[in-house]
């Protein structure tokens, strides 16, 4: 790991470490332990830290430490750095109701693919996915990664507003739009579950480096779980 | 406070959100920091106190309660009962005195501030203000007409004011330093000289999100990258090579290549600049970055205050 590791300047207080350049499990697992390790280092000369795929950014406070500084005591963080702890996270079942009048997307992506909506769904809830990554929104998980054979391209033209809850596909990461949104991914089905909800305690169902698992339910259940059809 | 109407955009804001990123939650915080701190300074509050972000103007208030108001940053015309009076300086209110603000005749954003800082429960550690997210201030959302804002009474204060030469004038140019970084070393020397040499201009489509600049092309030898994390000021050039500054509300993570990260000291001035306005972008070293941000805690942040 150590020869991919880059730690580079990304403006006047912060810093991003690149641990690989790829969507893999073994990198993002780096990622959340390079994570922790740095938080625990730094203290609350940190300001915010953004894990993603394969990068950390570090944003620190530029009145009480410089950029040499800074770096010394990541790298020192880094050394012996424990993945075992961030391996696999908790695991959450979200479901999820497949449906044409849920998934505007559904059965194109089925068309382009080859398969029939059913082959569709049983292909998306058959595997677990990994969090990768918390961002764009408040509670956007970008989950990875889905079967090739129902990986899709973004829409030509992003839809004006995805309804909250829609789940997607783009390329082969998948997702649970939080909030009504603008947005480019494949739509399949919605949740019922909050994937943001400021009132609750935790506010968000996952956290980076958890297991989801999307568990197909019917309408009447989705109905049930205080699901909205749009 | 009761809004009776909450122009173009008034929101209320603190120092910002921080270490939230984790759940996708952005900063959010005033978009020129230096003249909300002598907001709250010139009504003797604490530096991070809550206070109403202006852009462009419009507001309309009424004084509940024995108040002072000052209102910083962009010169827009400050209305009580119907008489102008001067900005970058503590007034007193009485309750049931009407507070308007005008448009904005140099600038795009002022912090109309009271005695004490508005008192909102912070959502996430902050009050600041996110519409995008629905975060902060008393709603989520923008101020508008029916709204209260909480303040504390207080008739004790003093008429302090900063110096008028020593106010910021903020026009229809600026050079925001950069610091190279991110992709930095994927766009060649060529594109690299096109982007700190060129002109470019303000566009319409910038909020506090992003300022989006226009002007000639920066092309960079990757059209996208793995999604990773966006500081603030980040310089996001997008395939169309037109450079977008990232600013408070920027979304946490994102794929497109970056040259760098501005200054905080000059977003702040690039975001009171209006649609059409000039911007030259100049490269800066990280520890020139730093030095200058030390500068600016002791000299600009700390000019003296006069009285009435």
């Amino acid at each position: 790991m150590a020869e991919t590791l880059q730690l580079r300047i990304a403006g006047p207080d912060a810093l991003i470490l690149y641990l690989g350049d790829s969507m893999d499990a073994q990198t993002n697992v780096a990622v959340q332990a390079a994570a922790a390790a740095i938080e625990a280092r730094l203290g609350d000369e940190l300001v915010d830290i953004v894990p993603s795929y394969a990068s950390v950014l570090i944003i620190y406070d530029p009145l009480r430490a410089g950029h040499v500084s800074v770096a010394r005591r990541v790298r020192a963080a880094l050394a012996g750095l424990d993945t075992a702890a961030h391996a696999a996270g908790a695991l959450v079942t979200l479901p999820v109701y497949y449906a044409a009048e849920s998934g505007a997307d559904l059965e194109a992506l089925a068309a382009r693919a080859g398969l029939s909506p059913d082959e569709v769904i049983a292909l998306h809830s058959g595997r677990e996915y990994r969090v990768y990554a918390i961002g764009f929104a408040p509670g956007f998980a970008y989950l990875g990664e889905v079967d090739a054979r129902i990986a899709a391209p973004r829409l030509a033209t992003p839809r004006a507003k995805v309804p909250r809850g829609a789940v997607a596909i783009a390329g082969r990461q998948t997702a649970v739009y939080p909030a009504p949104s603008p947005g480019g991914w494949n739509l399949l089905g919605l949740c019922p579950r909050r994937m943001f909800d400021p009132q609750a305690q935790p506010c968000m169902p996952v956290a980076v480096g958890d297991r989801v698992r999307f568990e197909p339910v019917d309408r009447d259940t989705f109905l049930e779980l205080g699901g909205e059809l749009p | 406070m009761h809004v009776e109407q909450g122009g173009v955009l008034s929101l209320l804001q603190d120092q910002g959100r921080r270490g939230m990123h984790r759940l996708g939650l952005t900063s959010g915080g005033p978009l020129d920091p230096l003249a909300f701190h002598y907001c709250n300074r010139l009504l003797c509050n604490a530096p991070g106190a809550s206070a109403i972000e202006m852009s462009i103007g419009g507001l309309q208030l009424r004084a509940g309660v024995d108040t002072w108001i000052c209102l910083a940053g962009a010169d827009m015309p400050l209305l009580i009962d119907g008489e102008e009076h001067d900005t970058w300086t503590a007034h007193p209110l009485t309750a049931g005195a009407r507070v308007e603000v005008g448009f904005a005749r140099d600038g795009c954003r002022a912090y109309l501030g009271v005695a004490g800082g508005f008192d909102i429960a912070p959502s996430f550690g902050s009050s600041a203000t996110v519409v995008r997210e629905g975060v902060g201030g008393l709603h989520g959302g923008a101020l508008r007409a029916g709204d209260s804002l909480p303040c504390a009474a207080r008739s004790r204060g003093r008429r302090l004011y900063l110096p008028p030469e020593q106010r910021p004038r903020y026009g229809r140019r600026a050079t925001v330093r950069v610091v190279p970084g991110y992709q930095q070393r994927h766009f060649n020397r060529i594109e690299q000289r096109r982007f700190f040499g060129a002109p470019y201009s303000v566009s319409d489509q910038s909020d506090r999100m992003g300022y989006r600049l226009e002007g000639p092309a920066v092309d960079c030898e990757l059209h996208g990258v793995l999604s990773e994390g966006i500081c603030h000021g980040a310089v996001q050039i997008p395939p169309d090579g037109q450079p977008i500054v990232l600013l408070n509300d920027r979304q946490t993570i994102g794929g497109y290549p970056k040259i760098g990260a501005a200054l905080a000291l000059d977003t702040a001035l690039l975001a009171q600049l209006p649609a059409g306005s000039t911007v030259h972008f100049a490269p800066v070293s990280a520890g020139t970055a730093r030095r200058a941000l030390q500068l600016a805690q002791r000299f600009a942040l700390q000019k003296t205050l006069r009285e009435h």
